[in-house]
């Protein structure tokens, strides 16, 4: 049985239908890759999973348990962390209590000192160190993007929802972050990342899932999802349009 | 843990045992101060006491609340009615209870509501209550106002300095606190905030209904200062206006700043009013509009670590 699972999800926002019918399984331990092209439905989806906007209709069940209709804070303390497509740091306060802040609520009960600690934990592994006492703004756009997933990583999450995590950044940064993504899915975190860098893709998926204008278009290894035709059909032929 | 906890609390000492002395200072002026001078500082302290209890929930959130005069109407209206059964201090935790009673169920409601649309409903509830009132008081009593129990201007300002005591402390743990720091997040961005753990609305509505408190305590002292009181005294709209307009005139990030806004806008009221009596509103509003132009947190902003945030912007700059 999978970590998390959604069964006939729907969203409608106006006459459009922005998630349309749609299945999907994350294994425990996996990372799983959500593709598509703009406006296919992608981060409503993981609007949909992270509680953000209730479902239509459909089912989400993680660790075996229904969770459909639950706050986002609820989901955040089962296990359920997410980045945003754009950044929603907190700019106001430093890179460590940015994360700080994620430590002390993610997790009921955690004490003040167990806080500090995964604080800095969650600062040393994903590499910001160095920018540990510095302002949001001092961060360069790889930087945000990395304390971005620090703030969901210190809630202790069972499965990671990545939104464009790579986008904007330069192909040795890209390299950087698909180490990084590995490296939190070796520390047993299952993973669902939305991406448009088709190599990162390609390079740390073990299943690719294809929504198009809503719809589960396809779903498979990356290898035969790179060689379908309806695929590269809409994808590429999306993108070149 | 303990060890940065005591560093802080060493570092603050200096600035908390100022406060506590300043504090202890204004506590012996009616030994020798006017009558007059007891009044207008009861004023001053109350205005202090609005603004840093507008600040303790709409500074951190960013979300602005103009009920502060319904929540200080209820406060009066507490008064009112048990003014001449209850002794001062009994009344105004009557009046606090009563306001966060209201703040919490109206809160439920509206803090779904973000940005102008919050603001505007907080605006309407100072109209609802003061309709509401002002029709039970004629169906039912058959009556528009009521004398309120006086206590005396001395008592007046005791009353108010212990709020303003209680409330100085009250804002310095709350900050403090996790609660504290869950409510700045809501203010950097609320969709980050729910979504790293933060039970958002639970967070709003309790500071909501803390700050309200205040507002209720405040209100049920100051009605006992006015020998009569009408819906229209009661729910006065400048007193949702001016809390605010002194909290961002201190400026909300720091715990004092609604204090200084306070005491610095009564000072120009009561100038402007004895000098210009016919320009003073005019006066006043330009002073409000270039503040907020010029020093957008506040007074107290302009002297907030400033020579540190001119090296932060250079590789900013450079990159
Ligand atoms: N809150 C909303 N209200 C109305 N429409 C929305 C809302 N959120 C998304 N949509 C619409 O739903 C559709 C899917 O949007 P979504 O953001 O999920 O796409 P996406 O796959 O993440 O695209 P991108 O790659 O550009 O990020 C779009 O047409 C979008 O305009
Ligand atoms: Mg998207």
């Amino acid at each position: 049985m999978g970590i998390l699972e959604g069964r006939a999800l729907s969203k409608r926002f106006g006459g459009r239908l922005a998630v349309d019918d749609v299945d999907f399984d994350l294994e425990d331990g996996e990372i799983l890759g959500l593709i598509g092209p703009n406006g296919a439905g992608k981060t409503t989806l993981f609007n949909l999973i992270s509680g953000a906007i209730t479902p239509d209709s459909g089912a989400i069940a993680f660790e075996g348990k229904s969770v459909g209709g639950l706050a986002p804070h609820r989901l955040c303390r089962l296990g359920i962390a997410r980045t945003f497509q754009k950044a929603k740091n907190f700019p106001g306060l430093s890179v460590y209590d940015n994360v700080l802040t994620s430590a002390q609520f993610g997790k009921k009960g955690r004490s003040d000192a167990a806080a500090r600690e995964m604080t800095e934990r969650t600062i040393e592994f994903v590499g910001l160190g160095p920018f540990l006492g510095k302002s949001v703004t001092d961060l360069p756009l790889a930087g945000q993007k990395r304390l971005e997933v620090a703030r969901a990583l210190a809630t202790a999450p069972r499965v990671l929802l990545l939104d464009e995590v790579m986008a904007g950044l330069n192909p040795s940064e890209v390299g950087g972050a698909m180490e990084l993504i590995a490296m939190i899915n070796e520390s047993g975190v299952a993973v669902i990342m939305i991406e448009h860098v088709m190599k990162a893709i390609m390079g740390v998926c073990g299943r690719v899932m294809v929504l198009h204008h809503g719809q589960k278009l396809a779903e498979g290894a990356p290898e035969d999802i790179s060689r379908n035709p309806a695929v590269i059909e809409v994808y590429l032929g999306g993108r070149r349009a | 843990m303990g060890n940065p906890g005591l560093r802080l609390d060493m570092k603050k000492s200096v600035p908390f045992a100022i406060v506590a002395a300043a504090l202890a200072a204004v506590a012996f002026l009616p030994r020798f101060a006017s009558a007059y001078s007891v009044v207008f500082c009861s004023s001053v302290i109350m205005y202090a006491a609005l603004s840093l209890s507008y600040a303790m929930f709409s500074g951190p959130t960013g979300y602005v609340s103009l009920a502060t005069a319904a929540f200080f109407g209820v406060g009066i209206y507490t008064s009112a009615f048990f003014g001449k059964s209850l002794p001062l201090p009994a009344l105004m935790i009557a009046g606090g209870v009563f306001s966060s009673v209201i703040a919490f169920a109206v809160g439920a409601i509206t803090l779904r509501l973000r940005g102008v649309y919050f603001t505007i409903f907080t605006f309407g509830l100072v109209e609802l209550l003061k309709h509401f009132v002002l029709w039970t008081e004629t169906t039912f009593a058959g009556t528009r106002g009521r004398t309120v129990a006086s206590f005396g201007s001395v008592t007046v300002f005791y009353c108010m300095l212990a709020l303003l005591t209680a409330l100085l402390l009250a804002a310095f743990l709350l900050r403090r606190s996790r609660v504290g720091k869950a409510l700045s997040a809501i203010g950097e961005s609320e969709d980050a905030a729910a979504h790293i753990g933060i039970n958002t609305t639970a967070v709003k509505l309790l500071a909501f209904s803390l700050s309200s408190f205040a507002m209720g305590a405040a209100g049920a002292v100051m009605a006992t200062r006015w020998a009569y009181i009408d819906p229209g005294i009661a729910f006065n709209s400048l007193m949702s206006f001016m809390p605010a307009l002194m909290a961002i005139f201190g400026g909300t990030d720091r715990l004092l700043g609604p204090v200084a806004g306070a005491i610095v806008f009564a000072a120009l009221e009561e100038q402007l009013i004895t000098r210009f009596p016919s320009l003073y509103m005019i006066i006043f509003g330009a002073i409000m509009i270039a503040a907020i132009l010029f020093m957008p947190s506040g007074v107290t902003g302009l002297i907030r670590r400033r020579p540190a945030k001119r090296k932060e912007d250079v590789p900013v700059g450079d990159s």
